[in-house]
Parts: C-alpha cells; sequence; structure tokens
C-alpha cells in the first residue's frame, strides 16, 4: 500500500513541478511533509547531499524518501512516479513539436505559472527558515540563544557570498557552513 | 530471401547498438553533472551533439524552451526527447534509465550512509551550519528565477497571492500552480481580445 502511495505522491509532484529543481520543494511540503513521511531537518539536509551528488534533485529527492519509506522497491516506484509524468509529456510533445511550440495556450499558461513558482519558492523559504532559525519553535528565549544568531550570521554571510560572487560553487559553500557548523558546535558546546 | 533476412539482422543489430549508446551518453550525463538544472546543458551538448551528432545545437535550444514549459528535470526531459529522435519510444525509454541510474545508486548507498552518522556530534553539527548555507542557496535560486521574470502588475499579483497562500493560509502548492496556468490563460485572452478591439477602433 505504502509502494502505490508513494508511486501517486511523487507522480503529482513529477506532473506539477515546473521549472525544475528548487521549484520542487514546495511540492514536497504540501505532500510529504503534511504525510509525516520525513521531517523538516531531514528534508534540509537533504537539499544539501543532493546538491553534492550526482543527478537532478528530483530524482535524488524520490528515491531518499522512497528508499526511508520502502526500502528498494520504495526508492523504485518513487522515482518512476517523479519521472514518468515529464516521459510522458515530451514523448507527446515530441510528436506534436511544432504545434506545442507555437502554441498560444502554453505560452499563456507559462506567463501564470512563472510568477506562481516564484510565490511558491518564497512561501518554501519561510518555512525552511522557520526550521533553520527556530527549531524548537518560537519563543521568546530564542532570541536570547546563541545558535539562533550564528546561525542568522551564517546565513547572512552565505547568502552574500553567493549573490556577490556567483561562481561561487554550491558545493563549496555547503563545506564551508559544515565548517563553520562544526567547529562553533563543539567551540559553544552547543545542544543537538 | 537470404539478403533480407542479413539487412534485418543488421538493422536490429544497429538499433541494438543504438539503443545501448543512448543508455551509456545518458548514463555519463547522469552520473558527471551535480545540482541538476541547466548545469546539465553543456554535457548533454557534448554527449549528443559533439560526440554522437544525434541532434544539432538548435535542438538544444529548442530542448530548453521545451523543457521549461513540460513538468520535471530538464535532463528527463532531454533524454526523453534525444532518445525518441534517435530510436523511438524505446529509444526514449533507454535514454531516461541512462539518466536517472547513476543518481539513484548513489542516493540508495547513501541513505544507508546517513542513517548510521546522523547521531554522530560532529555530523549534526555539520548539517546545523549547513542547513543554514542551504537556505542561502535557495534565496539564491529565488533571486534568479526573479531576475528573469516578466515586469508586469499581473505577475507581482500572482507572485504574492502564491505567497500567501502557501505560506500563511497552507494551501497546497499543487492548487497554486492549476490556478495560476489558468489565470495566465484568461488574463492573456482578456489582453489580446482587448487588443483586437482597440485595433479594430483604430482602423
Amino acid at each position: 500500500m505504502i509502494l502505490l502511495e508513494l508511486f501517486w505522491t511523487f507522480f503529482k509532484i513529477g506532473l506539477f513541478t515546473f521549472g525544475g529543481g528548487y521549484a520542487m520543494l514546495p511540492m514536497i511540503q504540501s505532500e510529504v511533509l503534511a504525510k509525516q513521511w520525513i521531517n523538516h531537518e531531514t528534508l534540509i539536509n537533504f537539499v544539501a547531499v543532493s546538491e553534492s551528488t550526482p543527478g537532478p534533485f528530483a530524482i535524488n529527492m524520490a528515491t531518499f524518501i522512497g528508499t526511508e519509506m520502502g526500502g528498494i522497491l520504495g526508492g523504485m516506484v518513487a522515482t518512476l512516479g517523479v519521472v514518468l509524468p515529464s516521459f510522458i509529456v515530451i514523448l507527446i510533445v515530441a510528436r506534436f513539436f511544432e504545434k506545442f511550440r507555437d502554441s498560444k495556450f502554453v505560452r499563456w499558461a507559462m506567463s501564470g505559472l512563472k510568477p506562481a513558482v516564484i510565490g511558491l519558492i518564497g512561501a518554501a523559504i519561510i518555512s525552511i527558515g522557520k526550521t533553520v532559525f527556530f527549531p524548537n519553535g518560537f519563543t521568546a528565549n530564542v532570541f536570547t540563544s546563541a545558535p539562533f544568531y550564528l546561525s542568522l550570521a551564517l546565513f547572512i554571510i552565505c547568502t552574500v557570498l553567493i549573490l556577490r560572487f556567483k561562481k561561487i560553487h554550491p558545493i563549496l559553500l555547503i563545506c564551508i557552513s559544515a565548517a563553520v557548523g562544526i567547529a562553533a558546535g563543539y567551540a559553544l558546546q552547543l545542544p543537538v | 530471401m537470404q539478403i533480407a533476412n542479413d539487412s534485418n539482422a543488421a538493422k536490429k543489430q544497429s538499433q541494438l547498438r543504438r539503443l545501448w549508446q543512448l543508455f551509456s551518453s545518458f548514463f555519463r550525463i547522469g552520473l558527471f553533472t551535480f545540482g541538476g538544472g541547466l548545469a546539465m546543458i553543456p554535457l548533454i551538448q557534448r554527449e549528443t551533439v559533439e560526440s554522437r551528432g544525434w541532434v544539432t545545437d538548435d535542438d538544444i535550444l529548442e530542448i530548453i524552451a521545451i523543457a521549461e514549459s513540460t513538468p520535471g528535470p530538464i535532463a528527463v526531459n532531454a533524454a526523453t526527447f534525444i532518445g525518441h529522435r534517435v530510436a523511438g519510444i524505446l529509444g526514449s525509454v533507454c535514454a531516461t534509465l541512462g539518466v536517472v541510474l547513476p543518481s539513484f545508486l548513489i542516493i540508495y548507498a547513501l541513505s544507508f550512509v546517513l542513517r548510521e552518522f546522523q547521531n554522530v556530534q560532529a555530523v549534526q553539527y555539520a548539517f546545523w551550519g549547513i542547513r543554514a548555507g542551504v537556505l542561502a542557496l535557495i534565496v539564491k535560486s529565488l533571486v534568479t528565477m526573479a531576475k528573469k521574470c516578466p515586469k508586469q502588475v499581473i505577475s507581482y499579483v500572482i507572485i504574492l497571492i502564491a505567497f500567501v497562500l502557501v505560506a500563511f493560509l497552507n494551501v497546497n502548492a499543487i492548487y497554486v500552480v492549476i490556478g495560476s496556468a489558468v489565470i495566465g490563460i484568461l488574463w492573456s485572452l482578456l489582453i489580446s481580445k482587448k487588443q483586437t478591439k482597440e485595433d479594430k477602433e483604430v482602423k
């Protein structure tokens, strides 16, 4: 049963993720986090793993969550699910290539979809930001805790770095923040 | 009769060879590109245009344009499209399987490693730092996308509505995607009607 559910969930995610990459995050949040298959922290950790391993984000994500939930078969059906929509759609498009390319409706639909994806990623940032900065929920004493200010500083530095120097490879940024995390964690004996 | 059989056998063999080439080319593409997305284009171009001559540079540009308006990762879109062009549906299957397999095998193996080490204190500290870095990466992708977005009032309105619906009202992102496509079509329809009306009045 879980296999069928994995397949169907990732089929929906594959069908409605336009723009690739992080555009998938809002779908994962609506479809996977809501089912509590994995938690927020695991999701964000895995984004970093996916950035540092080969292959598209969507495939990595589906394999990981599928394997967590249903072993190797789970990984297979989730991956099949996420790939199948684009496979089918491209086969259809390949046949009616010119019609698709010149279609007004596709262009019009995209004119609404593109900005929506931006709003969706914005929403994903809010939700991920909550997990990053307030892992134990939002309370007044968050603002007196060292981990909060450390993550905030690290986030601001990373954002400035990557926006200012576009050539910085994501993997380098991940390595830097891992090193800072380990150093700060041991130096301040942060609770885990 | 004999000749026909021979040429049939030869055809079959060359079809098999093409399928294998599709699989192995896209396996390499899947194995050697990190992070996915447009980062995969240079390797796709080298494997399918320069080494094999299956498609042209113009085709690659077309594929990018199609990938932007179809669901799913660009690597899968390209594999399906080029596979179909070279060897029909079987070609699509082989190419797509090739591009997916490296990720699948690597992540499958890694999922055990992750489970094993996730309780080590150093790993937890590392991931605590990494989560802040990942947020920065996502902010960067948002900025990149926002720069490419058409600067129109309707775009800003859709961005805002999508954001509020999902961030604060917990609406499923799928409904927002469907709704925004419908709004895009209706709005453009309205504009084009208005345009033709104005054109007529001018005449």
